[in-house]
């Protein structure tokens, strides 16, 4: 199977041959910031393109036709556009919040962005806990969330803004406590050793039920810590305008709005990492030939196909259901996925310590 | 563990995440402070809202629901990390943490209960 690593490995000793190490670094680190900023704002347009797709498609739509072939340069006009706008200060903003919180919303993103396995040999940031990395970072998104709306003095994002801090909040604990049952029945925290022991079977496969019910919380969960799907309470139009951001404009706006696709992937590939079994190709033990055509398929296509998939179950989810109340959002939370998540570890730890996974 | 892509530390790596988010924003900022036009009205600087002009402080005091969860989030946040280590090598472990963690997850279910009885989980 290609491995990146070699790739990686032979441009730093190429490097390290003409230049001293701490050049060698910078150089890197540079790539690294230049792929992350390219995968970014590509993999932003094109989530963007495909909700629309296929929330035209789910509602018996045609979607946007009408810039370049099936309306797939009607995001660069929308770029453009957006990118032309005047950016407003408003009178009583505090303005240096105002400032800071499309930087911690955007930072939040890219930080986790960075820790998704893409492929074999192919992961930014491998810290040995890496998963708990991910849930920590992950929530410096609420801050800039709650910053945004309080700093824009303005009743409707300070409204929204508090809406969708209880929310995420909230569900961080069901994302957490799944990762937890997953973690649990993985036996490390490092994200290349979740996707390494997966080898044999994806570890939705290998739980059982527990695992089953983790993946159905996750997604639940994550969906809510999104803002999206039947959980845009914060973005609530007929009351809220647009939640948080009301009083952001032109880019300002656009970059909120980047960093919820953008998330929108990364929940995704986190599913696919933790259930779905990252870049590792399907396996079945004992089916040999299959093994190794499965393995062929390079592992970055296995990673975004797998992510894709998700994605479409989100947005799926997302047109399909009617929003909720704030009252039955926290009641759902609370009384339902938390208690049942909590069982649900111990049933899976049971599960591991007694060696019942297969 | 922590060595990754290119041989270089993971923390090196996450700060240059770090930079990555900031130059994002601040590209994208000055971008369109370069390419977008400029003009003053008055009206401009008020708040949006729903279009009506607004009414008093907006940078008020909000419903103390909000609080209590954030409360009972923490809680139950920093059980999330205590829990991790042990979920780690549960199955090194075996069935005596196993029982210790029970324990400790029964209490804190019992002081979910208990706010559940006090009515703190009630959207009032």
């Amino acid at each position: 199977m290609f491995d990146l690593s070699t790739v990686t490995n032979w441009t730093h000793e190429q490097l390290l041959s003409v230049m001293p190490q701490w050049l060698t670094t910078t150089v890197e680190c540079i790539l690294v910031a230049l792929f992350l900023l390219l995968a970014y704002s590509v993999l932003a347009m094109i989530y963007i393109m495909y909700e629309r797709w296929v929330c035209g498609w789910i509602q018996c739509r045609r979607g946007p036709i009408r810039v370049g072939p099936w309306g797939s340069l009607q995001i660069f006009a929308d770029v453009f556009k957006i990118l032309s706008k005047e950016i407003i200060t408003l009178w009583h903003t505090d303005r240096f919040l105002f400032f800071l919180a499309p930087f911690l919303v955007v930072i939040a993103s890219v930080m986790t962005f960075a820790c998704l396995p893409w492929g074999k040999g192919f992961q930014i940031i491998d810290f040995n806990v890496g998963a708990f990395f991910i849930i920590a970072v992950s929530s410096v998104g609420v801050l800039g969330i709650l910053l945004a709306g309080w700093s824009s003095n303005s009743k409707y994002t300070l409204i929204g803004a508090m809406r969708s801090g209880a929310q995420m909040i909230s569900y961080e604990l069901s994302v957490g406590l799944s990762m937890l049952t997953m973690v649990c029945l993985a036996g490390t925290m490092s994200i290349t050793g979740i996707v390494e022991a997966q080898q044999d079977g994806w570890l939705l496969f290998r739980g059982h039920l527990p695992a089953l019910i983790a993946f159905i919380i996750y997604i639940i969960a994550a969906n809510a810590e999104n803002n999206r799907g039947p959980f845009d309470l914060p973005e609530a139009e007929h009351e809220l305008t647009a939640g948080y951001h009301t009083e952001y404009s032109g880019i300002h706006y656009g970059l909120f709005y980047l960093a919820e696709y953008l998330n929108l992937f990364i929940v995704s590939g986190i599913a696919a990492l933790l259930f779905l079994g990252g870049w590792m190709p399907l396996h079945i033990p004992g089916w040999d030939g299959f093994n190794t055509v499965m393995d062929y398929i390079p592992s970055t296509l296995w990673f975004l196909g797998k992510t894709f998939f998700m994605t479409f179950i989100f947005i799926w989810i997302r047109w399909s259901f009617p929003r909720v109340r704030i009252d039955q959002m926290l009641a759902l939370e609370w009384r339902y996925l938390m208690p049942i998540g909590l069982v649900n570890l111990v049933v899976m730890a049971l599960m591991v310590t007694k060696d019942w996974v297969f | 563990m922590d060595i990754s892509v290119f041989g270089i530390q993971s923390t090196t790596l996450a700060v240059t995440a770090v930079l990555t988010g900031v130059l994002l924003v601040a590209g994208a900022l000055i971008v369109a402070w370069l390419v977008g036009p400029r003009s003053y009205t008055e009206m401009k600087g008020e708040p949006y809202e729903c279009g009506i002009p607004t009414r008093g402080e907006s940078m008020a005091q909000f419903h103390v629901g909000y609080y209590l969860f954030a409360i009972l989030f923490l809680m139950f946040d920093v059980e999330t990390v205590f829990l991790f280590p042990w979920a780690a090598i549960c199955r090194a472990l075996g069935t005596g943490a196993l029982a210790a963690v029970g324990t400790f997850l029964v209490i804190l279910g019992l002081g979910l209960a208990y706010a559940w009885k006090k009515g703190a989980l009630r959207w009032k």
